[in-house]
């Protein structure tokens, strides 16, 4: 027989002075199994607790309701306080008179009756809990980061200097990502290069950070804390451990024709190449679509050359599997290319550039080594027209959100370009100016107020070449529409940044979900922000939204938090509300007749088939079993079964029935 | 094959050159065109900004007349009707209770079924027919000229690139000529504003007559009877104001591809432009083999 205590709170007023507070508790009694109901102003407190443990001991309580306020507030609290007394926590629950009740109705006989009708269907699902026992998963103390760009660095740095082993996977034959490309970064013009490049040393040899680069994520199995992923190493057909990186290779290639990527197709590369010259891992790669001996079966060139022999044209990918117990996704973003702009020439101008081009322009690590020269020609471009949201917050052609970090490069382009070419004319053709962000508007004030840059509030129509030059039509919204022609010598275009290649399967292969721009989904937009809604798996920079770099390290670092906080014990505790597939004694087993719905039904893949075996080993029953390290007890599965052979633990299909004939 | 015709008052008009010229066309590669029975004015540039009911029950009872008729489809040549056809019909399908009141104010069942089109998408469609029929190769440089109206606003019209349309393009190579890359073909024209702001018609249309001949035209290929005028009627207008003496005639895309099939020159209509087609219509230089058509993204 249940011997339910029930105590009621007044929250100061926030209760008390709406519901009566002592009728509920006067009625509560009448209700059969309640032996104990009182009422108190601050249930909550040291006071209220101890009134709470004192109750138990003395009623010999079986079961406790708190009748309060939302249990996501202090539902831990009573739960901590009746464990406390030696109760079972999950025998307490809490009935919310506040945020159900007093909150949302006037002072009145319906609201205190309300309230009673609430304490009482409590009152029947605490007589059928159960006492439960917290989850204990194991964990593998090491964590996978995907993506070597500056989130992947700074998560994986982060989580090594906490302690514990990181493999870090980049798909390029060096990490460094977009950062590295960058020439100068706002709102502080310090050389990217420069901060970023002792970074990139600090993770290569970091005792704690292993480097995969010129690999890919192959697949992904396993649930939170035990994770087993399938690493690609692509074969660089150069051998990392002999080559010491003395490049004569890459100068001696006799094919010298292919556009160089990290630059933009602004200049040209070998098909044995290094990506940059302060790449890391410094170890050349073998292009295999653009080398000669690859496409003809001659020339080897290269190894010849070798004076270490490091060079291995028979070289194989090899798949390498790893334990891991979280994942770091940072596989950052793409930019939409100019070639999607029909009005500014569809990517045929070769002086109608895009932002990543305009940084290699202005790098002294680039092409020109930083001197402002325009890709037609190599003449100094005597006007740059700047136009930002180029397929930005536009829903009829191009994306409909704000890629952000636009505003902020735009003006710092503008800048650099009128730093480099005195006599230059910059023009920036702009919607809003976004410049949220520490010492941002000023930048953005400087670039204008300083450097002489004209803004001019209106969107480009079309961009022509007449006569060898630029034609930029544009209007001037301020000055009532007044169109705008400029004749421009290069035009750069803000294009809109887009979610990064291959991130629709890859959040397919994570069971990560994603937005309809294929950006990876948080699993709460505010509280959220770094996890996604597979447990153990985080996000950093702008695999998930467009982001700038301070973002997307303070991002980074927050997802490294995350990974540390659940290293920081050997097992994993998970509250103990999953889902339970039916088990009884034979010859039925289980009410489970094994149709797996279930298993389709399941967002986390938590279900998995269990065979129930004869002594002989003979399968009797194939039923489902759900892992309970995935399931996250949403009930999808409960209300899929169709024997009724899955529950909630503490929120049984009975209970639920019992709290309803209650009413 | 069958098909809803609706000419709309320019094509009674100034421009009947189109009207005997998509006929022409039609009669030649077997295509019937079913007038709307009992059709009225579209509504033009003047209803939607008078009364929005108005801009939307005009084009209505000429769908609903259709409809009615037992048409599934119906080719509206004129730009400007087909436009306002097909914006009216996107309104109506996204409100139903729109569409019953505007039902009730026409006393005329109204459904949504017909299928608006413009002159490219039914020839788009006839490619093969036009193919077999081409005796006379139009070899000529010409800047197609699609103005606004044909490809905007794109979530409405859903035809063609709306900055880089190519249909009339990819039909005129078909006919053997060179379709020329060219910077204005979706500039504006000027539109209505012919009769209040001449002037600035002229500027407008100047421009874009400058920029075909820049680019080396022999003929601006036209699919729109507003286009038409503005480049056509209003050319002494904007030589005047350029300085410049621009004799390149403008053609409908029908005449032109009427041209290859060795149609009549008077059945097309030729002889009605104010700028003289003459230099197009023989004694041409002959043009090299035809030119693959432009191939993009």
């Amino acid at each position: 027989m249940s011997r339910i205590g029930v105590f009621i709170c007044h929250c100061g007023e926030n209760i008390g002075g709406t519901v009566d507070c002592a009728r509920v508790a006067e009625a509560t009694r009448a209700v059969p199994g309640v032996v104990h109901s009182v009422d108190y102003k601050y249930m909550c407190s040291d006071p209220g607790q101890s009134m709470i443990k004192a109750a138990i001991a003395e009623h010999r309580l079986t079961g406790v309701v708190v009748a309060a306020c939302s249990p996501r507030m202090h539902e831990p609290t009573f739960r901590n306080a009746v464990a406390e007394a030696g109760l079972n926590p999950y025998l307490c629950e809490m009935a919310n008179l506040r945020e159900h009740c007093s909150w949302v109705h006037e002072k009145g006989e319906p609201t205190t009756a309300k309230a009673i009708d609430l304490v009482r269907v409590m009152v029947e699902k605490v007589k059928r809990n159960q006492p439960l026992q917290p989850i204990q998963v194991p964990v593998t103390k090491r964590a996978l980061v995907l993506g070597g760009g500056i989130a992947g660095i700074q998560a994986a740095l982060d989580i090594a200097n906490a302690g514990h082993p990181v493999v870090l996977v980049e798909k390029s034959p060096s990490i460094g990502g977009h950062m590295s490309q960058l020439s100068e970064t706002f709102p502080t013009l310090d050389c990217s290069q420069c901060i970023l490049t002792p970074r990139m040393v600090e993770a290569a040899r970091h005792p704690n950070i292993t480097l995969m680069t010129y690999a890919e994520l192959e697949s992904l199995s396993g649930f939170i804390g035990n994770f087993q992923a399938t690493i690609r190493r692509k074969a660089r057909q150069v051998d990392e451990k002999l080559c010491t990186g003395c490049g004569l290779c890459t100068t001696k290639c006799p094919n010298k024709k292919i556009p160089d990527a990290f630059n933009e197709g602004l200049s040209t590369r070998g098909a044995i190449y290094v990506p940059f010259p302060q790449a890391v891992p410094n170890k050349p790669v073998i292009d295999k679509l653009n080398c000669t001996f690859y496409k003809t079966g001659k020339c080897k060139l290269c190894e010849k050359l070798c004076p270490t022999g490091a060079i291995r044209f028979d070289q194989q990918d090899e798949l390498v599997t790893l334990d891991v117990g979280a994942i770091v996704l940072a596989t950052g973003f793409k930019l939409m290319g100019t070639d999607q702009f029909p009005e500014y020439g569809y990517g045929q101008y070769k002086d109608v550039i895009d932002g990543m081009q305009f940084e290699r322009l202005a790098s002294a690590s680039g092409p020109t080594a930083g001197a402002m020269k325009r890709p037609s020609d190599g003449k100094p471009p005597e006007t740059v027209v700047f136009v930002s949201c180029s397929g930005s917050r536009d829903r009829s052609k191009g994306v409909p959100y704000c890629s952000k970090i636009c505003c902020m490069y735009t003006a710092k382009h503008a800048m650099l370009y009128k730093h480099k070419q005195h006599g230059g004319k910059a023009y920036v053709f702009y919607m809003d100016i976004r410049s949220c962000g520490k010492d941002y508007d000023e930048f953005v004030r400087r670039a204008i107020e300083e450097d002489d840059v004209a803004y001019i509030r209106g969107r480009v129509s079309r961009i022509y070449e007449e006569d060898g030059q630029l034609v930029v039509m544009g209007a001037d919204t301020l000055q009532g529409g007044r169109p705008m022609v400029i004749k421009a010598d290069m035009v750069v275009l803000a294009t809109a940044v887009q979610s990064q290649e291959g991130s629709e399967a890859l959040a397919q292969k994570l069971h990560v979900s994603y937005d309809p721009y294929h950006f990876f989904a948080e699993a709460h937009p505010k509280l959220k922000p770094v996890e996604t809604n597979t447990a153990g798996i985080y996000l950093a920079g702008t695999c998930q939204a467009p982001r700038d770099i301070p973002e997307t390290v303070a991002q980074a670092s927050g997802a490294a938090a995350k990974v540390a906080a659940l290293f920081a014990k050997s097992e994993l505790t998970r509250e103990p509300q999953v889902a339970v597939v039916n088990r009884q004694p034979p010859p039925v087993f289980s009410r489970c007749v094994g149709c797996f719905l279930c298993q389709s039904a399941c967002a986390y893949q938590a279900i998995e088939q269990e065979q129930i075996k004869a002594r002989d080993g003979s399968v009797i029953k194939t039923v489902a079993r759900v892992n309970p390290g995935l399931c996250q007890g949403c009930g999808t599965c409960v209300a899929t079964c169709r024997t009724k052979a899955i529950d909630i633990q503490g929120f049984s299909n009975e209970q639920i029935f019992a709290e309803i004939m209650s009413l | 094959m069958r098909i809803g015709y609706f000419p709309g008052c320019s094509l009674l008009g100034s421009s009947r050159e189109f009207d005997e010229s998509v006929r022409a066309l039609a009669g030649a590669i077997g295509l019937e065109l079913v007038t709307v029975p009992d059709w009225n004015c579209c509504g033009a540039s003047s209803a939607h900004v008078l009364d929005h009911k108005l801009s939307l029950a005009l084009p209505a009872r000429i769908l609903a007349q259709a409809e009615a008729a037992g048409l599934d489809e119906v080719l509206a040549p004129c730009a400007a009707c087909f436009n306002r056809l097909s914006s009216a019909r996107a309104e109506l399908d996204a409100d139903p209770a729109l569409r019953t009141e505007i039902a009730g104010i026409l006393e005329l069942p109204y459904q949504g079924r017909v299928r608006v089109v413009n002159v490219l998408e039914v020839l788009d469609r006839c490619q093969a027919e036009l193919q077999a029929r081409m005796v006379a190769p139009f070899q000529r440089k010409v800047a197609c000229y699609y103005g606004c109206l044909l490809v905007r606003p794109p979530r409405v019209v859903a035809f063609d690139r709306p900055e880089d349309p190519q249909s009339m393009d990819r039909l005129l190579a078909l006919a053997g000529a060179q379709p020329l890359d060219w910077n204005h073909k979706t500039e504006c024209c000027g539109a209505a504003f012919s009769v209040t702001r001449t002037d600035l018609v002229a500027r407008m249309s100047g421009r874009i007559v400058a920029g075909a001949a820049k680019a080396g035209a022999e003929a601006i290929v036209v699919a729109c009877p507003m286009c038409h005028s503005n480049l056509d009627l209003r050319r002494s207008a904007s030589n005047a104001l350029t300085g410049a003496d621009h004799q390149l005639p403008v053609l409908f895309i029908t005449q032109a591809l009427g041209l290859a099939m060795g149609l009549d020159p008077a059945a097309l209509g030729l002889q009605r432009h104010l700028v003289p087609a003459g230099p197009v219509l023989s004694g041409a230089p002959a043009l090299a083999p035809q030119p693959a058509a432009r191939t993009r993204p």
